[in-house]
């Protein structure tokens, strides 16, 4: 811990080394300490998810290929890393370990509204990464894809407990994001600092704010798809059993209600993130700050009423197939405010590269490319054409992978010298970005190609025709997995440093309140309230 | 490999002619062997799709490249305006930044031109869809059921009835001619240039019936019936595969269909109901 704390805190600072290990990281109710836990199972899950995802491509490097021989370790493979990708990687990374760090300094909060409901969500998630290892690992493995459609995952066709345990994992993961929605949404409704009205409230917090709505409207609707699951699987009830009067399709139905939601939850609190970037990176406040934040709230409220365009070679009718393509096309508009808000922030700003803004303007422009083969997707009479193949992969990657993914290192190296209180090498962090760029870009550009020929997902060996762009897309995926390796050096670089930082090192372009608090951000911060002009 | 292909296909298409002639020997020689006159696959290093095989396809990739060019633009505005703020605006040539946060004129044209490029696209994408939707008066409808791991068709208007199951080729018993995970032992046979109707359904679990050069793809649901159409003009072989996890055999359930002239459609029907049944 380095000297350079202010007066008020050191008696806090007393009081926080006196825990020990199990006390300060097993029973934390501390937002900074319980950000670091949600961190830490992100960098966990993206290890994982990534893990398995290089073995895939390995396998997709050459048509009858045998890295993976058993088509129930293929289907596991898959199946684990999405549900791991996005439950376990980029929601404890974007909004339980940023958002518990960042949000109650940004509002001038001394800590979350529930301190112990806060490290309850969290070891929920850590119980539900035991369960979906467990659905991996066990047996044959749980291998109905991320989407869990039944039949396929019934008892009849998925015996054995692996799918049982990956279904409780999202309850388990469901509850935790649940608990800390409502905590979310307490906390930024009550606790904000007197004078910060909601708009003037920074727009990670606004970001932060919809998604817990999102969250508290959707998982709710996910955790009774998945429960008539477990029903079907274990009690003989046929919610989705067609023998039993029961439908598929109604699954189907369920699930994408949370699951389109669940979109915009990996992506709103990237675009809060990306906000600060830019804007500090600028030396410029935000280009049409309200204009940003409502238009985060329509892509929450539209998000809700779009779900059916991931049926639309399933069970729906033609008028409905006109709804939902015209009301999913709608969503570009309030993206496209946001793009372009963030181009005017740079407009007239005084620009530097640093690590992250290159994360960030990456994300921006890789971002376009995956919302424009958006708009294409969006178009029920193409998607009889594009659904499910690999044009699809290519654009939920563009805005994942490289969406929402960049914005995870976008605050990373935004923000790591104010947790960590060391700073992070530049140069290795322009290695890590580039490396990384070029890396996904080779993985996942082929990808349209291969979708336009016409390749499926979810094949372990294909037609000899796919060989060559599955060839390219392997290779960046080596080329981003030794880009991974940089990272972890930017991590030990990071946490074996010496140096200390000033209290705002990125300078005036950092307006809000974390930068007005010491680095690395004291236990305790705002014991005494700040007012805000 | 091609030529390999065509050669192979010659000596077919002469036993074809000699099948017609002796119509009573319908087991000697598959009457369906026309169509191989024409393979429409994906081939290596493609970057767009495969030949369109319908009239379907044709306008879907016309719509998709409409899309495509307007998506384009829109990336490309979006990238030469990025280029040109981190040259203009980069800290060593802009020193000061602005301060400026609003300019409504500005907010209101990004909003207002992005709806107007939407509308552009929306109108040709809803007639597709209702176009896509018209399985009206087909000439011939076959019911397709998905199961682990192949396909059943079933041609319930024809004379005695047809129903028969189509398996993919083993990789380790590939001939010269088929294609590795897209050639299967009882190819669909439709007639070239007439409309047919498809009645798709699963037996087990779900499965997807897509076919991308014809620009088709239907979810197979037990329980229910979902409808597609094609109408295929140039006689030749079409390629597709099941695009929805079904479990371990997912990517071993291939589809081949093969439309033949309309005379040898009807000898393929007593072919296929003297052999593959």
């Amino acid at each position: 811990m380095t000297a350079t704390t202010h007066d008020h805190s050191d008696h806090l600072h007393e009081a926080h080394h006196q825990k020990g290990f199990v006390e300060r990281w097993l029973m934390s109710t501390n937002h900074k300490d319980i950000g670091t836990l949600y961190i830490t199972m992100g960098v966990i899950g993206a290890c994982v998810g990534g893990v398995l995802s290089v073995i895939m491509r390995q396998q997709l490097m050459y048509p009858h290929n045998d890295i993976i021989t058993s088509g129930a370790a293929w289907n596991a493979i898959i199946t684990a890393h999405g549900l791991i990708m996005i439950f376990w990687f980029v929601m404890p990374a974007l909004i339980g370990g940023f958002g518990n760090w960042f949000v109650p300094m940004m509002i001038g909060a001394p800590d979350m509204a529930f301190p112990r409901l806060n490290n309850m969500s969290f070891w929920f998630l850590a119980a539900g990464f035991v369960f979906v290892m467990i659905g991996l690992l066990l047996g044959d493995g749980a291998g109905a894809g991320w989407t869990l459609y039944p039949p396929l995952d019934n008892a009849q066709y998925s015996p054995g407990m692996a799918t049982d345990f990956s279904l409780f994992s999202l309850h388990l993961a469901g509850i935790s994001s649940l608990l800390g929605a409502i905590n979310f949404i307490a906390t930024i409704l009550n606790m904000r600092a007197p004078g910060m009205t909601m708009h003037k409230m920074p727009l990670f917090c606004w970001a932060i704010l919809v998604t817990a709505f999102l969250l508290l409207l959707a998982i709710p609707v996910l955790a009774g798809a998945v429960t008539m699951l477990i029903m079907d699987r274990n009690f003989g009830t046929s919610f989705f059993e067609p023998s039993g009067g029961g439908d598929p399709v109604l699954f189907q139905h369920l699930f994408w209600f949370f699951g389109h939601p669940e979109v915009y939850i990996m992506i709103l609190p990237a675009f809060g993130i990306i906000s600060h970037v830019v804007s500090t990176f600028s030396r410029k406040p935000i280009f049409g700050y309200l204009g940003m934040a409502y238009a985060m709230v329509v892509i929450g409220f539209v998000g809700f009423i779009v779900w059916a365009h991931h049926m639309f070679v399933s069970a729906i009718s033609t008028d409905s197939k006109v709804y939902f393509e015209v009301a999913t096309l709608v969503i570009a508009v309030p993206t496209g405010i946001k793009i372009f808000s963030w181009i005017a922030t740079m407009w007239g700003g005084s620009i530097e590269f640093k690590t992250p803004m290159l994360w960030a303007v990456g994300f921006i422009f890789l971002f376009v490319i995956g919302g424009a083969t958006g708009v294409v997707l969006a178009n029920a009479g193409l998607d009889q054409e594009l659904h499910n193949n690999y044009f699809l992969i290519a654009h939920f990657h563009y805005v994942l992978s490289m969406g929402a993914a960049f914005a995870v290192f976008a605050g990373f190296y935004y923000w790591i010298g104010k947790m960590a209180g060391h700073p992070y090498p530049e140069f290795w962090g322009k290695v890590h970005f580039w490396t990384f760029f070029i890396g996904v870009n080779l993985t996942f550009f082929p990808m349209h190609f291969l979708g336009l020929a016409g390749m499926p997902r979810r094949y372990p060996d294909y037609a000899d025709a796919f060989a060559g762009w599955n060839y390219v897309s392997s290779i960046g995926s080596i080329i981003s997995a030794v880009s991974t390796l940089v990272f972890f050096y930017v991590l030990y670089a990071v946490f074996t440093s010496k140096e200390s930082l000033a209290d705002n090192y990125w300078g005036e372009g950092a307006t809000t309140l974390e930068w007005a608090v010491p680095s690395p951000a004291p236990h305790h911060t705002f014991e005494d309230v700040p007012v805000i002009r | 490999m091609k030529r390999c292909i065509t050669s192979a296909l010659g000596v077919a298409g002469l036993l074809v002619l000699f099948g017609h002639a002796a119509l009573a020997q319908a087991t000697a020689t598959d009457p369906s062997a026309a169509a191989n006159v024409y393979v429409d696959a994906p081939h290596n290093w493609q970057m767009w799709f495969t030949t369109a095989g319908s009239p379907m396809m044709v306008k879907i990739d016309w719509l998709m490249e409409l899309v495509l060019w307007i998506m384009a633009g829109v990336v490309g505005f979006v990238g030469v305006l990025m280029v040109y703020v981190f040259i203009r605006f980069r800290a060593g040539r802009n020193k000061v930044p602005s301060t400026v946060t609003h300019n409504t004129l500005i907010e209101v044209i990004w909003i207002v031109v992005p709806t107007l490029l939407l509308a552009v696209i929306v109108i040709p994408s809803i007639n597709l869809i209702y176009y896509e939707a018209d399985d009206s008066n087909p000439y011939l409808t076959i019911n397709v059921t998905g199961h682990q791991w192949y396909w059943e068709y079933s041609y319930p208007g024809v004379q005695g009835g047809l129903d028969y199951t189509s398996y993919m080729i083993p990789d380790n018993q590939i001939q010269p001619g088929e294609i590795r995970r897209l050639s299967v032992d009882h190819p669909m046979v439709v007639p070239a240039g007439e409309k047919i109707k498809f009645v798709i359904t699963s037996a087990d679990v779900l499965h997807a019936f897509y076919l991308p050069s014809l620009g088709m793809q239907r979810y197979a649901i037990p329980g229910t019936n979902l409808t597609q159409w094609t109408i295929i003009p140039k006689v030749g072989t079409y390629y597709g595969q099941c695009n929805q996890i079904c479990g371990v055999g997912h990517d071993a359930m291939p589809i081949e269909i093969k439309a033949v002239p309309l005379a040898d459609y009807l000898n393929w029907v007593k072919y296929a109901q003297a052999n593959y049944q």
